[in-house]
């Protein structure tokens, strides 16, 4: 990084913190922030829409829409998290590489399990192991999402499935004698009110969420906790900057960068709540508009 | 919502169609100096990542490195996440039930006791070890209290936190610490443990079992894997 860095072992002091700090090691790591952030920022909407998806299916009149529904929610809820991330991605990108080789490879005549070995034709590897390396860490945070987004959406479909059935009847009824059809009440009264009720439950989820990411690991993506951990770790002779273990010091780092997303979330949050509970038909709404008045 | 899923499902399905057998991926912990860690740069560095480019430029494949947790670094082998295990792991027969090893390209390291004091006890006190590893199998026969930590780097911590009166591990992974710890000494005899160190291969990946066989072949016939040995100090010469 800077042009005094060449020879570590002649550095001191401050000068050796500064190349210390800046070594290609640490910046990846510093890179990984972005990565937790990106991965946070792509599973809250997605891990939303799957539990609205689950909720809306759990009170539809179609009985097995609902039994769907209602399964996907008990059952995810059920599972730990860590069998998910072990188990739950490995059989994922088995059965994508399942479904390419039934595709791509239909004169394959060896049987795909081979005692303890899972062996697909090389043309469906997913991804293939002619890809570079980017494209594997890419796969695998796309899996990261997609497990992070059906564990937490079945949370989500349980809290959302709870705030639809806290609006008043007496909205949903005034809706109806309006004339309104049942999806127009749904999208226009139910929706637009239930979210001030979801919303304490979703900030706990969220909370839960930032706080998972070091799950990552189990996947192979990289994440902060995974830096710190191997950053921290007593360096001996063979390494450029030997130090002896750091760990404390390197996890201070991560409470205080944790403590901060928390904080910043805190502030968000009350700002949408009270944003949401304005003209609803509870007690916060009902505070807002005798303090307007 | 359905249909993106469906296209993105698709999108997987007919992504690329190219392929080349020639690239390996070479699957290693990155937490284990001086057989392999993670260099001040980033990369994966240490005896095995310049044993396992030198074995790829003889068999003529390309590999690539990457690293994968102790703990479920033999399932992402068996489910093709990556084509061999580099990783300092000693040949048992518990691990030859599920995956095949390559002939090993180091003798079996001497494992060592580190401990805080002379008068640790080895047989019936609280022995550290990583888990998964022939030294954790070791001491819970030994008659010992075995702790297991996921990471070399904890079974350490351990014993200088006093929470384990010793740990087990391989020599040459001991020694460098015990010099720079003026307070942490190796003690005992040292135990010969498992059938030396070999790559690990899926059980029907026997071309490229073949291949690296007969590579490391070729590097201790020529010495230069016993040259490598000595540079890294990671075990006794062939």
């Amino acid at each position: 990084m800077f042009g005094y860095c060449t020879d570590p072992s002649a550095l001191e002091g401050l000068a050796w913190l500064a190349c210390y700090l800046t070594n290609g090691k640490h910046l990846t790591a510093y890179a990984s922030i972005g990565t937790v952030l990106l991965l946070l920022a792509i599973t809250a909407p997605t891990a939303l829409t799957f539990g609205f998806v689950g909720a809306s299916a759990a009170r539809s009149r179609i009985a097995p829409l609902r039994w769907l529904g209602q399964g996907y929610t008990s059952i995810v809820r059920g599972v730990p998290d860590i069998v998910f991330f072990l188990f739950f991605v490995i059989a994922l990108d088995q059965a994508f590489e399942w479904m390419r080789h039934q595709v791509l490879c239909p004169d394959w005549n060896q049987p795909v399990r081979q005692g303890n070995d899972f062996v697909v034709c090389a043309a469906a590897k997913l991804p293939l192991s002619t890809s570079p390396q980017w494209i594997h860490e890419v796969y695998g945070f796309f899996l990261a999402v997609l497990t992070f987004a059906i564990v937490f959406g079945a949370f989500a479909a349980n809290v959302l499935f709870g705030a639809m059935r806290a609006v008043p009847k007496a909205q949903l009824e005034t809706a109806e004698a309006y004339g309104m059809t049942e999806r127009q009440t749904f999208w226009r009264i139910l929706v637009p009110q239930m979210w001030v009720f979801a919303l304490p439950g979703l900030s706990n989820l969220w909370m839960i969420l930032v706080k998972a990411t070091p799950l990552l690991f189990l996947l192979g993506v990289e994440d902060i906790v995974y830096w710190a951990r191997e950053l921290g770790g007593t360096k001996g002779r063979i390494f450029d900057y030997p130090h002896p273990d750091w760990r404390l010091w390197y996890f201070l780092a991560l409470l205080v960068f944790y403590l901060s997303l928390t904080q910043v979330s805190e502030v968000v949050l009350a700002r949408l709540t009270r944003k949401l509970s304005r003209g609803q038909a509870t007690f916060a709404g009902e505070a807002q508009r005798k303090a307007a008045t | 919502m359905k249909s993106t899923l469906l296209t993105a499902v698709a999108a997987l399905l007919v992504a690329g169609s190219a392929m080349a057998q020639d690239m390996v991926r070479m699957g290693t912990e990155g937490a284990y100096p001086p057989w392999n860690f993670i260099n001040d740069s980033g990369d994966v560095d240490g005896f095995e990542r310049e044993l396992g480019d030198e074995l790829c430029k003889r068999a003529e494949l390309n590999c690539e490195w990457v690293t994968n947790e102790w703990d479920s670094i033999i399932p992402n082998l068996v489910s093709g996440n990556y084509d061999a295990i580099i990783a300092g792991m000693s040949i048992t027969d518990e691990r030859d039930e599920v995956i095949d090893f390559t002939q090993p390209y180091t003798p079996p390291d001497p494992s060592n006791y580190l401990a805080a004091s002379d008068s640790a006890d080895l047989m019936g006190g609280v022995i550290a070890a990583q888990t998964g590893t022939i030294q954790a199998a070791y001491v819970a026969e030994s008659g010992a209290t075995l702790v297991e930590f996921a990471t070399p780097d904890e079974t350490i911590a351990a014993v200088q936190n006093g929470e384990a009166d010793a740990v087990l591990a391989d020599g040459s992974f001991l020694a460098p610490i015990a010099e720079q710890n003026g307070d942490l000494m190796i003690v005992g005899d040292a135990v010969a443990l498992g059938g030396g160190v070999g790559m690990g291969i899926r059980e029907s990946d026997g071309d490229l079992k073949g291949k690296f066989d007969a590579a490391i072949q070729s590097m201790k016939d020529d010495g230069s894997l016993n040259a490598l040995i000595e540079k890294w100090e990671v075990s006794t010469q062939w």
